[in-house]
């Protein structure tokens, strides 16, 4: 093993309460896109946090080059030659990108010879960008560019890209591999995590698996199918969530129309939603995809009631309903779910009871002349941790307590469990497991089958491919026209997402 | 040239004296919440300055020894903010607040043996002829080293927050702390750093009021001009060469109210003195009003605790 770059071995790290990684070992050579794979708290990120210098191992080495390598901090990394593009980038929205670039350098060299060096290393890897440019206004692979830019300034031996195709649609995904595979060929490693599986297979050469901090397997993932994958990542055989044939609930008005929703963004740097139509039957299953940013933010606040439009804007059962306000529309049956977990749709300090009763006072009844009752909260509660298998000491810990994911699981327990007729959610599987995963998709499938008008916006492809009905996509705030899910190719897809957003053309598009 | 008994030179030169206290103390808290922390005991420090610089100057006899003092006295009051929030992880808010009336109260303590007494006269930069020129010369070539320090101040600011790697890194902090960790900065450090400075500034500032503008000692001295310096950080939407505008209108509008006051103006006193905290509060709501741009432009993270955890 001449070849060798990185070698990682007996790596342990516990924190309180967790063994984040435990007796983990492999090792990457020169040149090679090495995969690692695992579920959300498998291990993975603090794996590489260590390796670029943020993390110490409570005990195990590492070698680059043969020589031992232990960063103390992320500059000692850099100048060993580790660079890494974040899952939640680390940019500044309200600086430009040179000064991004800037602020991931040792030794930036004076602000106009670095742009000039953005421009010629962009243009040298077909990932066109204009240094002066405010990162706030850049869409979500353009910023991943900025990036990726920020690590080959510095040349780097090895390259660490945590879930980096999460924001991408199907095209920009294609043309960041036509990157790697360029990079790869003139001998840069790359470290790639990730859980999609069809794109490690069609990029990476070795994989090694985690799961619960240990290492549980190494394949060449070219020879291995997805689904042996996915079962060594779970450490259990999957089935994919059941459905039965749709019900004609023989309404001739849609549950939830929308028509021709224009409103100006409440976020700063947020995206106005634009004449935005569609309509959504008893029993359906609308999904609409897009890449973050594109407006789903704001139109979940438009459904929900968060946000008033006028009135003819947004129908319920034919019924305006623009200008009301949350609570009348969950009167009227209406559940939402957003997706920021803590401070959206939880308060963090509060208990899980009192985050039930926010939401579920409506229609669960939970107040009587003005009073609450905290038993039958409680008891509703634990009803919705027993039946979605949330992970909790008890009802009666903050929210913050909980892990992403199991907080993921007791919000939609909570928004589903409430009987509902029109059902919104933004990110419904954001951070949970794949089992969890599979669990929430099925609860939304039996709503539908109850009955329930549902919309499932999404930035994962399986969720809305396994659930929806009909589907569509927002793209810088406009909706594409619906179209049945069914018989949908991901060139499609991809396309009705944006295709590549113009990034093979240089600049603004 | 006299305007109802207002000579416009005399006001030009009066209003760049008054408005040096609140410049220094909103320059320095421009740098602070720059990088994310909101720290609204400017008040506290101000009068702690003003106290400190007054007892210094007093006993060493000297005005320049005077401003030291001031600064350091300042400097320590906002390190005690700078512990509470950076590493117990108190509320900004609050703990700003208590920052005010503590140094209030501090203040008042310190400077019992010192009411009445006259400080170290602190001497005009002498500009020979320069001063004798017409209106220019009084307005320009007239005045007291802080005048001067307070302008480089700005620039110096402007400056390093523009053009300096350190300014970026102090940016970017203020921006997103997390990434700035992710890209291994000291967010902490930088913190602490911005906020002493910010302590001094507004010492110097003090220390300005009790030695130069009034200039003597007594209880509360400051009267709100650290409240007018935060107003005016946000009035200048977190920009350097704005917060110079900002603090000349207010002292303008300070300065201006005296004079009418004794020019005899029909006006009751009352109106005249509320004037700059009326147009304080005016200048605020209207800022705020135009939502996107001006909020836009304040620092993403500012008044949020960062705490360092996986």
């Amino acid at each position: 093993m001449t070849n060798e770059l990185l070698r990682i071995s007996g790596v342990t790290k516990a924190y309180p309460g967790v063994i984040a990684n435990s007796d983990v070992s492999f090792s990457i050579a020169k040149g090679e896109i090495h995969a690692l794979l695992g579920e959300n708290g498998a291990g993975k990120s603090t794996l590489v946090k260590m390796i670029y210098g943020l993390v110490k191992p409570d005990s195990g080495t590492l070698h680059l080059h043969g020589q031992p390598y232990a960063p103390t901090r992320p500059s000692a990394a850099r100048n060993a030659g580790v660079a890494m593009v974040f899952q939640h980038f680390s940019l500044f929205e309200a600086l430009n990108v040179a000064e991004n670039v800037a602020l991931g350098m040792e030794n930036p060299p004076p602000m106009r010879a670095l742009a000039q060096k953005i421009r010629a290393v962009s243009e040298d890897y077909g990932l066109p960008l204009d240094p002066s440019r405010m990162v706030g206004d850049l869409s979500a692979g353009e910023r991943q560019r900025v990036e990726i830019i920020r690590c080959l300034l510095q040349d780097p031996k090895l390259l660490i890209m945590d879930e980096p195709t999460s924001v991408l649609t199907p095209q920009e995904v294609e043309i960041l591999f036509q990157t790697l595979r360029q990079l790869s060929a003139e001998g840069t490693a790359i470290l790639y995590i990730s859980h999609k599986l069809e794109e490690i297979r069609a990029l990476c050469d070795e994989a090694t698996i985690l799961r619960r901090g240990k290492v549980v397997g190494t394949c060449t993932p070219r020879d291995v199918s997805a689904r042996d994958m996915a079962e060594m990542m779970v450490g259990a055989v999957l089935t994919p969530p059941a459905r039965a044939a749709r019900k004609d609930w023989g309404d001739p008005q849609a549950a939830l129309e929308v028509s021709g929703l224009s409103l100006a963004s409440p976020i700063p740097f947020g995206t106005s939603l634009k004449d935005i139509s569609f309509s959504v039957q008893r029993g359906e299953i609308l999904g609409i995809a897009g890449v973050a940013g594109n407006g789903q933010d704001e139109l979940l606040l438009a459904l929900s009631g968060e946000l008033r439009s006028a009135p003819d804007m947004v129908k319920c059962h034919g019924k305006p309903i623009g200008e009301a306000p949350p609570n009348a529309r969950r009167a009227m049956g209406f559940v939402a779910a957003p997706e920021d977990r803590l401070g959206h749709a939880a308060a963090p300090d509060m208990s899980l009871v009192e985050n039930a009763l926010l939401s579920g006072a409506v229609r669960k009844d939970l107040t009587r002349n003005g009073f609450i009752d905290w038993a039958k909260t409680k008891v509703w509660a634990e009803e919705v941790v027993a039946q979605y298998d949330v992970r909790t000491p008890g009802t009666w810990v903050a929210a913050r307590a909980l892990s992403g994911g199991n907080l993921q699981k007791f919000l939609m327990g909570r928004e589903l469990s409430q009987a509902p007729e029109v059902v919104i959610i933004n990110q419904p599987t954001w951070g949970v497991d794949a089992a969890a995963a599979a669990f929430i998709r099925q609860e939304i499938l039996n709503r539908a089958q109850d009955g329930a008008a549902v919309v499932v916006i999404s930035q994962d492809l399986d969720d809305l491919l396994e659930v929806s009905d009909r589907f569509a996509a927002l793209n810088e705030g406009r909706l594409t026209p619906t179209r049945p899910t069914e018989g949908l190719t991901v060139d499609e897809i991809g396309l009705m997402m944006g295709g590549a957003h113009g990034m093979e053309v240089a600049h603004h598009g | 040239m006299d305007l109802g008994g207002i000579n416009p030179a005399v006001l030009v030169a009066s209003l760049m004296v008054a408005s040096v206290p609140i410049m220094l103390a909103a320059i320095g808290e421009l740098v602070v919440e720059k990088a994310g922390v909101l720290n609204l005991g400017v008040e506290g420090m101000m009068i702690m300055g003003a106290v400190c610089g007054f007892a210094t100057a007093v006993e060493t006899g000297s005005p320049f020894l005077g401003f030291i003092g001031g600064a350091l006295g300042a400097m320590a009051l906002s390190f005690v903010f700078a512990v509470l929030t950076q590493f117990l992880q108190a509320n900004q808010v609050a703990t700003g607040l208590a920052l005010t009336l503590f140094g209030l109260g501090l203040s008042s303590l310190m400077g019992q043996g010192y009411v009445g007494i006259k400080p170290p006269l602190t001497d005009v930069v002498p500009f020979g002829p320069l001063a004798d020129l017409p209106v220019v010369g009084r307005i320009l070539f007239d005045h007291d080293p802080m005048v001067y320090l307070s302008i480089a101040v700005i620039a110096v600011v402007w400056a390093v927050l523009k053009f300096s790697r350190m300014g970026l890194i102090l940016r970017a902090v203020g921006e997103n702390h997390d990434a700035a960790h992710a890209l291994g900065y000291k967010v902490t450090r930088i913190r602490v750093l911005a906020i002493m400075f910010g302590g001094a500034m507004a010492g110097l500032g003090g220390a300005y009021l009790s030695l130069v503008r009034v200039p003597q000692w007594t209880d509360g001295i400051t009267a709100g001009a650290g409240w007018i310096a935060l107003a005016i950080v946000v009035f200048a939407s977190w920009k350097p060469w704005r917060v110079l505008i900002g603090a000349y209108l207010f002292g303008g509008i300070s300065v201006l109210q005296l004079n009418l006051q004794a020019a005899g103006a029909r006006i009751p006193v009352e109106y005249l003195s509320m004037s700059p905290y009326l147009i304080t509060i005016l200048v605020l709501v209207i800022m705020s009003s135009g939502k996107g741009r001006s909020a836009m432009n304040a620092p993403a993270a500012l008044g949020q605790n960062f705490h360092a955890s996986r």
